[in-house]
């Protein structure tokens, strides 16, 4: 049951093109990954869903054409972007750009409890509730950003690189989580990525973009044995 | 020694007017980016509404300054729907402009409403004198005071313990993320103009039963309130305000025990504050400092 | 080429003959234009072509203006050669201010610039045994020395011959390397401090420059009316110089013709429905050009120009 599609979807920032009509589906519960060079379309196709370029083409999300909404009244839907560099708001405390992440929530209850499993993903986020969240370390505040996420209870969940900038041992950390909120609790992920392994062995189905276009869309299992991504992406 | 008390608590009473207006204008600032010229003239505005309120249909003056706020809110943000929203993509330059040419516009319409004669306002304290070991303290000025102090602290209070105060320094810090995490972001804009107009009616109330009441009586008032601003830092609301509190003590201690400076050289003295805060630390005493060299 | 050369000829030829067909008052009030069309070319070279925000530029004009009613009142000087010494001597207050200044950007500048026109309110009437203060200087009225010119067209020929010499000067400083160097600091000042450009030298002289134009606007000023003293340059006269400047077209100097025509009838026609129109239309005349027409009049016109050139470039294929 496709729970995001996309049909056809060109972007422009101006007179540049970036988008040359992109088609890709995450069904329900399904992890996907969108890979490529830099320059190849992949946070643009990210800003296409969530709304915050222009677009034409169909973008469908649970049965409704969100192409023409604005970002809020997406992210109203059930997606939740955590956008490249993380997005979180340096000035205010961590518990503050944890309450953030439930301005959409309108059950106090429920929001509790997801705030309670987010510390239970991210257990020393809960020790520094008070601090800053711009003195936190990189990994750190990706973590920040993966709970803000998760307290909104989201049901597609759009991560644009983010391996950018961390060590390794985080990096396994971030998406050992990833695999955890995909299988254990059927989260929908998008996740671009330009460390092509790690994402592939943490998602079940991919897109390889070039140039705005999509150049391959196979099973993960598939790509990690494909010739090409071996050479091009994966460095075997 | 009773001369220096009581000079230090009128200039708390100025400063609290200053202040009150201080704080409307770092809130636009931080929310919008923008240094409203016309901050004055909109508090201006709504204190002439006020007075008709009283005069001419004869309220009470707590139930015309209730109306009256809810006025200026409304007022605030409809300004920032219909003549800032237009121009937010256009260069600084412009919107300083538009802010020039709302006050043009303000400033004109009260006088053409009203008329540019002087009118009396007056204070909701009584004219009441304490003696206190010597030093005489007027009952208008601590009123002032008061009424200063509580605006500042229900307005800091709205801001770190609500969800809408949150939501509202989100909007102002990251617009676009904000959007991501499904904060209506021009809404939450429009509200913080609104508060700030609510803000500058009160500073305009509480002006207008010192001075009197007239189209440009609060050009002064914004000048004094942007040099208390810039000296705390006009990214910092609690700076903004110490540094208004500041200003005012400053200046009338100053008027006292300098006398070849006056009254009248209080506005020049308080502008060479401002310039010589904007050249050595621009962010203020209080603000951050924002490195950027040409 | 040729249509710059037509264009300026007439521009000449109505100038010259202007004062003889309207009457002696229109002639007084056109030598009023032409002392605002100095004082907002100055305002367009700072604000319009290095980008530098000043709401004070109604200051200048009163340095300049009790600059001269102090030299021919107190010391008897003959108000004619008051007009360069006023020029230089705002020119070197503008210096001044403009030095420190150069550190502020944007609205800062405009806040500073702002209080500097509240001040000169102030100063001027505090500094009474100087300045006259609020009662202010009479000067002697201005009287042509040319038997068959009346005084009013007489005052139209000097302002006007000023303003033109003045125009020509900012024309050619701003052709060249110096015009460049303004417009790279308004447009790109990281960038033009890599290609060496002296961002605070630039800053500064135009500043100065700028102050000179008004200097000797307010003088002229001050020998027009005959009469300087505080209320003659309130704030509100900065943010007209500023809105005239904007309406004619920041960046083109040739706007600034427009712009005067505004500033100096106006706020006479507008004050004739209610005293406080004035600032309410220009306030509301601002918002909609900032709006709808950026470039100004002279942005307007550029577009119908344009139009022309085009519909007449279809019409030659045709």
């Amino acid at each position: 049951m496709a729970l995001l599609e996309l049909r056809d979807v060109e972007a422009s920032y101006g007179p540049l093109k970036a988008l040359h009509g992109i088609s890709l589906v995450v069904d329900e519960g399904q992890a996907v990954a969108i890979l490529g060079a830099n320059g190849a379309g992949k946070t643009t196709t990210l800003r296409a869903i969530s709304g915050t370029v222009q677009t034409s083409g169909d973008i469908v999300f649970d049965g409704k054409r969100i192409g023409r909404r604005a970002p809020e009244s997406i992210a109203r839907l059930g997606i939740a972007h955590v956008p490249e560099g993380r997005g979180i708001y340096g000035e205010l405390s961590v518990w503050e750009n944890m309450r953030l992440g439930g301005v959409v929530r309108r059950d106090r209850n429920g929001m509790k409890q997801d705030v309670e499993r987010a510390f239970g993903y991210f257990p020393r986020l809960r020790e520094r509730l008070k601090q800053q969240a711009g003195t936190l370390s990189g990994g750190e505040q990706q973590m920040l950003a993966l709970a803000r996420a998760l307290v909104s209870r989201p049901r597609l969940l759009l991560l644009d690189e983010p391996s950018l900038g961390l060590a390794p041992v985080i990096v396994r950390e971030f998406f050992r989580i990833i695999r955890a909120l995909n299988q254990e609790e059927g989260l929908a992920v998008l996740v671009v990525e330009q460390n092509a392994k790690i994402a592939l062995a943490s998602v079940q189905h991919a897109y390889l973009l070039e140039v705005g276009r999509v150049a391959l869309d196979a099973p993960s299992t598939e790509l990690e044995k494909h010739e090409g991504v071996r050479a091009s992406y994966l460095g075997y | 020694m009773a001369n220096f008390f009581q000079h230090v608590i009128a200039g708390l009473a100025n400063g609290g007017v200053y202040a009150t207006l201080a704080l409307a204008l770092v809130l636009i600032h931080r929310a919008t980016g923008i240094l409203n010229f016309a901050q004055g003239e909109m508090g201006m505005f709504a204190t002439y509404i006020a007075w008709s309120l009283i005069n001419s249909r004869g309220l009470t003056y707590w139930l015309a300054f209730t109306i009256t706020l809810a006025l200026a809110f409304l007022g605030g943000a409809a300004v920032h729907q219909a003549a800032i929203r237009p121009f937010s993509h256009r260069s600084e330059l412009t919107v300083v402009l538009v802010t020039i040419a709302l006050l043009g516009i303000f400033n004109g319409a009260a006088g053409w409403i009203w008329g540019p004669e002087e009118k009396f306002f007056q204070s909701p304290f009584p004219l009441r004198v304490f003696d206190v070991g010597g030093v005489v303290i007027n009952e208008q000025d601590l009123g002032a005071i008061g009424v200063s102090l509580a605006c500042v602290a229900v307005v800091f209070a709205l801001f770190r313990y609500t969800r809408l105060g949150l939501q509202m320094r989100a909007s102002a810090l990251a617009p676009e993320t904000s959007r991501l995490l499904g904060i209506r972001v021009v809404p939450m804009l429009s509200i913080g103009w609104g508060l700030a107009a609510m803000l500058s009616a009160v500073a305009g109330m509480m002006a207008a039963q010192a001075l009197v009441l007239s189209p440009n009586y609060m050009l002064l008032v914004l000048t004094y309130a942007f040099a208390g601003a810039v000296l705390g830092g006009i990214d910092s609301p609690i700076g903004a305000v110490v540094g208004a509190y500041t200003l005012g003590v400053g200046l009338s201690l100053l008027s006292e025990y300098v006398p070849s400076l006056g009254s009248s050289l209080q506005l020049p003295v308080a502008l060479a504050i401002l310039v010589l805060v904007l050249l050595v630390r621009p962010a203020g005493l209080f603000g951050r400092v924002v490195v950027r060299r040409v | 080429m040729t249509q710059r050369v037509t264009t300026l000829a007439a521009a000449a030829a109505l100038l010259v003959l202007l004062p003889v067909t309207v009457s002696h008052f229109h002639s007084y009030q056109l030598a009023l234009v032409g002392i605002y069309f100095i004082a907002i070319i100055g305002l367009n070279v700072l604000t319009g072509y290095s980008g530098q925000i000043s709401l004070g530029h109604g200051a200048f004009m009163a340095i300049g203006a009790y600059t001269t009613a102090i030299l021919s009142v107190n010391y008897g000087v003959s108000e004619y050669w008051t007009i360069p010494c006023a020029g230089v001597i705002t020119g070197l207050f503008g210096f001044a201010f403009g030095f420190p200044a150069r550190r502020l950007s944007g609205v800062y500048l405009a806040l500073a610039t702002f209080g500097l026109a509240i001040s000169i309110v102030l100063v001027a009437k505090r500094f009474d045994h100087f300045t006259g203060g609020t009662p202010g200087k009479v000067l002697t009225l201005p009287s042509s020395p040319i038997g068959a010119l009346s005084t009013q067209v007489w005052l139209y020929t000097l302002t006007w011959s000023i303003a033109i010499v003045t125009l020509a000067a900012a024309w050619l400083a701003l052709r060249g390397r110096f015009g460049r160097s303004l417009r790279a600091l308004r447009d790109a000042p990281i960038a033009a401090t890599a290609f060496g450009v002296s961002v605070g030298r630039f800053k500064t002289v135009a500043f100065a420059i700028s102050a000179f134009y008004a200097g000797v606007a307010g003088a002229l000023f001050a020998i027009a009316i005959a009469f300087v003293n505080p209320d003659t340059f309130p704030v509100s006269l900065s943010i007209l110089l500023l809105t005239g400047a904007v309406l004619g077209g920041l960046g083109s100097l040739g706007g600034m013709l427009f712009g005067a025509f505004f500033i100096e009838f106006v706020p006479l026609y507008a004050a004739r429905v209610n005293k406080s129109a004035p600032s309410l239309l220009y306030g509301l005349i601002l918002i909609a050009v900032l709006y709808a027409l950026p470039g100004g009049a002279a942005g307007l016109v550029d577009q119908v120009v344009r139009v022309f050139r085009r519909a007449s470039t279809r019409l030659e294929r045709i």
